[in-house]
């Protein structure tokens, strides 16, 4: 059995001790910032992206990929107890599990949330695997035209997908592109947009724009408002879940996991969707729709499930194709580039124990997640005390103290500052952050790719339909595109967003 | 539904994108654009710059029709003193050491909040710089000086 191998061998790198002290660090990060509201994987992930480079890259990905995971456990815990949603994509988890702790049965939320999310992760990494070998061997097929029509697909449908304005958010990935090409250019040998400073060379750092765009402007928009964080404890009650509980919340798991799978693969979609449409989906089943928002524990299982399996899922692309399908996984792949792999499809045939080790960490991970989660959840909790003015002074000093350290260069630390502020401006004015760093992953192989497509074709466009599976992946995208001019599909876009 | 230019987000938005592709397309065109066979290093740069201010003009005369206004106030004050607190860290880190570069961080940042307690702030920017020191100079054996005086 090849796979077999391959897991066995994936569990060897993720049993060594410094990879297994890395999952906790990472599962245990990720739980600490999901409690803590303002504070989001996104931000925490970019301000850890310049320590991670010391790193092997194995165990950088390893950490990062738990404390995008983790998030999804720890934001639950804050939604049933304070009906705080400590990330967005538990907000939903707030409607019927801070219900269930007014009842009294605070242990029964957090159970089934913390077991539900385990089956969903676990079933989530098993799609990993399942989809990731076949697509992989797949893609290796693929030509320059194929890769650059694979590539503008991911940017379409993560413009199209994202919350909010479709012109805006392809005006953001343009932007991201054009920021992509500063730095000397790998064909001729001309400096692009450097404005004559040698710092600017080698582009603009990945992580002072992640930090600038994320994490810096994220902390100005947090200070916009008042601090208003109400405190209080309650006793969480017994932590086992009845039987008739977890029974009720077996199928409902199971559909979110689903619901939350599909949508993880799909690019632009997150776990915040997947949750809301999994809360939709069991209330729409229900044979009596009334008890949602009341304490119907299917409202607490299945957004949960949802969540975790779309955090999983959501690197099958970018670990096989090199494609990120969201800000998240673009920050991930960010990390891989720095750490010298070229991401595609060709990562698993020629460094199996970076995908495999990965994988095997994630079944590692979501079960220290449920061991962290479920009988500490009263440190946890306290953490909440701990006001936002002690923290903000500290995730500015990592950011900058972060990029610095990278090359040692003062205007890198200038230049995240000037980022930051463009990031607030573009923020304020609802224009879609993600967008912008998917574009600036993408597209220097862009570039790359189209060059060569061309230049094997001599000049002649028609290879980008003569190639079949090129020719898919461009009418895919213009259906998406198009399908986002007609107003009654845009119309329910909208509304979807506005029941989440 | 009337609302006035500055606060409009679609505009200003607009605004920003055609600003930002006619800096792009200007400097592109000291780059050579070559050909669909061969792409000069100013083929790509002109195609997005142009893609952008195209991007900007809907983006803008969309902002003019349907004037949707800004969410929120604008942070001046904490931006300002964000920008300020990561400035003066880049300043302060090669000419006077990392303690007092995460300190004045630390005590700049803290402004930009809506309280300033001078004694938390003063804790906060000790054990931060002690922090700073165990992670990166201890831990990850980065050579910066704690102290130093090089104007």
């Amino acid at each position: 059995m090849d796979v077999l191998d391959h897991i066995m061998l994936g569990f060897g790198v993720a049993m060594s001790l410094q990879n297994l002290a890395y999952c906790f660090l990472g599962v245990l990060l990720g739980t600490l910032i999901g409690v803590l509201p303002g504070v989001g994987p996104l931000v925490t992930i970019s301000m850890l992206l310049p320590i991670t480079f010391g790193l092997p890259p194995v165990a950088s990905v390893i950490m990062l990929a738990g404390i995008y995971y983790g998030a999804q456990y720890g934001g639950s815990t804050t939604a049933i107890l304070v009906n705080l949603p400590g990330e967005t994509s538990s907000a939903v988890t707030c409607l019927d599990g801070y219900q269930m702790a007014r009842q009294g049965r605070a242990g029964a939320a957090l159970a089934i949330a913390a077991l539900s999310s385990f089956v969903a992760g676990c079933i989530g990494t098993i799609l990993i695997v399942a989809l990731g070998v076949p697509l992989a061997s797949w893609a290796l097929r693929f030509g320059a035209e194929d890769y650059f029509a694979l590539m503008l697909l991911g940017l379409v449908a993560a413009s199209v997908l994202t919350h909010g304005d479709l012109v805006k958010a392809l005006a953001m990935v343009v932007l991201g592109l054009l920021i992509g090409l500063v730095g000397t250019d790998v064909n001729s040998g001309v400096e692009r947009y450097t404005f004559g400073l040698p710092e600017l060379a080698d582009g603009i750092g990945f992580t002072v724009l992640a930090v600038g765009i994320f994490a810096v402007s994220e902390v100005v928009t947090n200070l916009e408002q008042k601090e208003t964080r109400e405190v209080f404890t309650k006793s969480i009650g017994g932590l086992m879940p009845s039987w008739s509980d977890i029974k009720t919340a077996f199928l409902p798991t199971l559909r979110g996991t689903a619901i939350g799978s599909f949508f993880g693969i799909l690019p632009g979609t997150g776990p915040s969707i997947s949750s809301f449409s999994a809360y939709m989906v069991e209330k729409k089943l229900a044979r009596d729709p009334s008890r949602f928002g009341r304490g119907a524990i299917e409202g607490v299982a299945a957004p949960e499930a949802a969540n975790n399996a779309a955090a999983q899922t959501a690197f099958i692309p970018m670990l096989t194709l090199g494609i990120p399908g969201t800000a998240t996984m673009a920050l991930i792949l960010g990390a891989l580039v720095m750490n010298g792999i070229q991401p595609g499809p060709s990562v698993m045939a020629r460094s199996p124990e970076l995908f495999w080790g990965v994988v095997a960490s994630m079944f590692i991970g979501n079960a220290m997640l449920v061991a962290l989660n479920l009988p500490l959840v009263g440190i946890w909790v306290k953490l909440l005390t701990i006001p936002y003015r002690w923290l903000f002074p500290a995730i500015i000093l990592f950011c900058a103290l972060g990029n610095y350290s990278l090359n040692n260069s003062a205007i890198d630390v200038y230049l995240c500052a000037a980022v930051g502020i463009l990031g607030y401006v573009f923020s304020k004015l609802k224009c879609p952050p993600a967008p912008l760093i998917l574009g600036y992953v993408l597209g220097p192989m862009m570039e790359e790719n189209i060059r060569r497509a061309l230049l094997l074709s001599e000049g002649d466009l028609s290879i980008f339909w003569k190639s079949p599976i090129s020719a898919i992946l461009l009418v895919i995208s213009a259906l998406l595109l198009v399908s986002m001019i007609l107003p009654a599909i845009r119309a329910k876009k909208e509304q979807a967003y506005a029941e989440g | 539904m009337k609302v006035k230019f500055a606060g409009n987000q679609d505009a200003i938005a607009g605004l920003i994108f055609i600003a930002l592709g006619t800096i792009g397309f200007v400097i592109a065109l000291k780059y050579s654009f070559g050909n669909s066979v061969e792409m000069g290093p100013g083929y790509f740069p002109r195609v997005l710059s142009i893609l952008l201010i195209g991007f900007g003009l809907l983006t803008l005369v969309r902002g003019l029709r349907d004037g949707v206004a800004m969410e929120g106030i604008w942070a001046w004050l904490p931006l300002l003193f964000i920008t300020l607190s990561i400035m003066l860290f880049g300043a302060a880190i090669e000419r006077l050491g990392l303690a007092p570069a995460v300190m004045l961080l630390i005590a700049a940042s803290a402004y930009a909040g809506h309280e300033f307690r001078l004694r938390e702030v003063a804790v906060l920017a000790v054990v931060m710089a002690v922090f700073a020191t165990a992670v990166f100079v201890w831990g990850l054996r980065l050579p910066y000086p704690l102290f130093a005086w090089n104007l």
